[in-house]
């Protein structure tokens, strides 16, 4: 991909078609999912031809999405482990929200809102795939007692709505942090988004020389 | 298994809106099965699949009368034998003809996401309109009796229609017609609950004393209900259920969550966009820009120099 010269690698290629079908797979769930959740919604089953064909095709794009984000698990857990900044930055984050971060602690790649919802998908989506095996009608719903089913239901009501609110403030916080959105299109962002609001990942991709992660680099080694 | 016009709704799975209900002289109906008077015969059960027109495929022997061992989707209706001793050490041979209850509050109808898949007509009787039905087993998990059952064939779930096609046109169901002996009787549910009356003080006046009639409260009632000889422990009849009601996992997540769920999604919507329309986009300046060139600069990048400015400036 041609990209301005001098702009930094934010997420690479692969990432970012991982993280697309990721997208579109909880984008198919979410939608299918609340016409089976709530009457007012059930007309979004009209988009996947039907209350049986959106039952029916509901749990494959389950597994679909489970393998998609266990490769993002693969490429970003490293990047998204918890630490003391983390919480100074938490601490902050009234200032975060209030686009005045110059007293806010510097962020390496990932702040901790961001790890935020990538751990809580990290336990959402497989806590949704476990709930969502058990009352797989057809193929598992033959092994799991009827009680057991009646809470594998409700916890997947429960997870899938904690997932979506997740979801929205992962969505928001692309629109609202400007460049955010092109970073995970195009996989690009401006030294100056990277000064801005990843000063710590910034300092040391200049330390090396290096202009972001590149295939088998996690973007402390010189890219050339 | 199909939508009768001939009878109001009175509940609807999935749906909000009142259901036509013009007419007003439907009588609540029930059918009563005199558990002490059934002799075993299955001819409710041949007379089910001679009706509905279900043959079930051909199984094994498993060693008890219980023929086939469970209900399925083409076996709506079910003997259920058990041996019973009592505290005397006394045999009892206890018969019990298994099917849907036709709960006055469905569970499977609460549960059911579909709309119009399941339906209570005025007479009481619970119905499944297949048409509907999208097969996701839910109804599984809010039946108290463990009724439904889903086809592998169809992917639709099926169960007793307590002959809803018979009644609506003033015939009793198939099961009632064939009994022999009289034990399953038919017709409003305040004749049935007299006549079961009847039956009780007749058979405490033999001894039975703890004889009685099953019509649950915790599902409001039953439009199928039993004379039991022991209806102090209704569970002694093959697992029937002393105290049904709809599970509170089930009205946990049918009830309380569907409403705050739904709130929470729209607040968190409307948090975002008044979050974008009180403090705005967080953009890149040029200070931010200039900064990060400075830094560069300093660290001896040699392609960070002059390309740079005035590139993804915020507009």
């Amino acid at each position: 991909m041609t990209r301005p010269r001098g702009t930094l690698t934010r997420f690479g290629t692969v990432t970012r078609i991982n993280h697309w079908i990721t997208a579109a797979c909880f984008v198919l769930l979410t939608l299918s999912g609340l016409a089976m959740f709530h009457p007012l919604m059930f007309w979004l089953s009209g988009l996947f031809g039907g209350g049986q064909w959106t039952r029916a095709i509901h749990p494959w794009i389950g597994i679909v999405l489970l393998i998609s984000y266990a490769g993002l698990v693969v490429q970003f857990w490293r990047d998204n482990l918890w630490n003391r900044e983390d919480l100074a930055w938490t601490l902050a984050f009234d200032r975060v929200l209030a686009n005045e971060e110059e007293d806010v602690p510097e962020v390496a790649r990932f702040n901790a809102g961001q790890k935020f919802v990538f751990w809580s998908m990290a336990l959402l989506i497989p806590a949704l795939f476990f709930t969502g095996i058990a009352i797989w009608e057809g193929y598992f719903t033959s092994y799991t007692s009827v009680e057991l089913q009646r809470f594998a239901v409700l916890i997947h009501s429960l997870a899938a709505i904690a997932a979506i609110l997740v979801w929205i403030t992962h969505v928001y916080a692309g629109i609202w942090v400007r460049g955010s959105m092109r970073a995970m299109t195009q996989g690009y962002v401006t030294p100056g988004w990277a000064w801005r609001h990843h000063r710590k990942w910034f300092r040391a991709l200049a330390a090396t020389g290096s202009t972001g992660p590149q295939p088998g680099n996690d973007g402390d080694k010189p890219s050339k | 298994m199909s939508d009768l016009q001939s009878q109001n709704y009175i509940r609807r799975s999935a749906s909000t809106l009142t259901p036509p209900s013009v007419r007003n002289h439907e009588a609540e109906v029930a059918k009563l099965i005199d558990v002490t008077r059934c002799i075993g015969c299955k001819a409710c059960q041949a007379a089910c699949m001679e009706w509905n027109d279900l043959r079930n495929e051909i199984g094994y022997f498993e060693g008890s009368y219980d023929n086939p061992m469970d209900l399925d989707p083409s076996t709506w209706t079910l003997m259920r034998f058990t041996e019973w001793e009592d505290d005397k050490g006394n045999l009892e041979w206890l018969i019990r003809k298994d099917g849907c209850m036709h709960c006055e509050d469905p569970g499977c109808l609460k549960a059911c996401p579909a709309p119009g898949a399941i339906v209570q007509y005025e007479n009481g009787i619970v119905d499944f309109i297949s048409e509907n039905c999208i097969g996701c087993g839910y109804c599984v998990k809010g039946c108290p009796f463990n009724i439904p059952r889903i086809s592998p064939v169809d992917r639709k779930s099926y169960k007793c229609t307590l002959c809803s096609d018979r009644v609506a046109v003033g015939l009793e169901p198939a099961c009632v017609k064939a009994c022999p002996t009289g034990a399953i009787l038919f017709g409003s549910k305040s004749d049935m609950t007299d006549w079961a009356g009847e039956r009780i003080v007749d058979l405490k006046s033999r001894g039975f004393e703890n004889a009685g009639l099953y019509d649950p409260p915790g599902v409001d009632g039953t439009h199928v209900m039993y004379v039991l000889h022991h209806a102090d422990t209704p569970s002694i009849y093959a697992g029937l259920p002393d105290n049904p009601q709809i599970s509170t996992v089930v009205s946990a997540w049918k009830g309380l969550l569907k409403p705050i769920a739904l709130a929470g999604i729209a607040f968190a919507a409307v948090a975002g966009f008044m979050h974008w329309v009180v403090v705005g986009p967080n953009e890149v300046q040029p200070e931010d820009e200039l900064e990060a060139e400075r830094l560069l600069e300093a660290k001896g990048q040699p392609d960070a120099t002059d390309e740079r400015p005035g590139m993804d400036r915020p507009v």
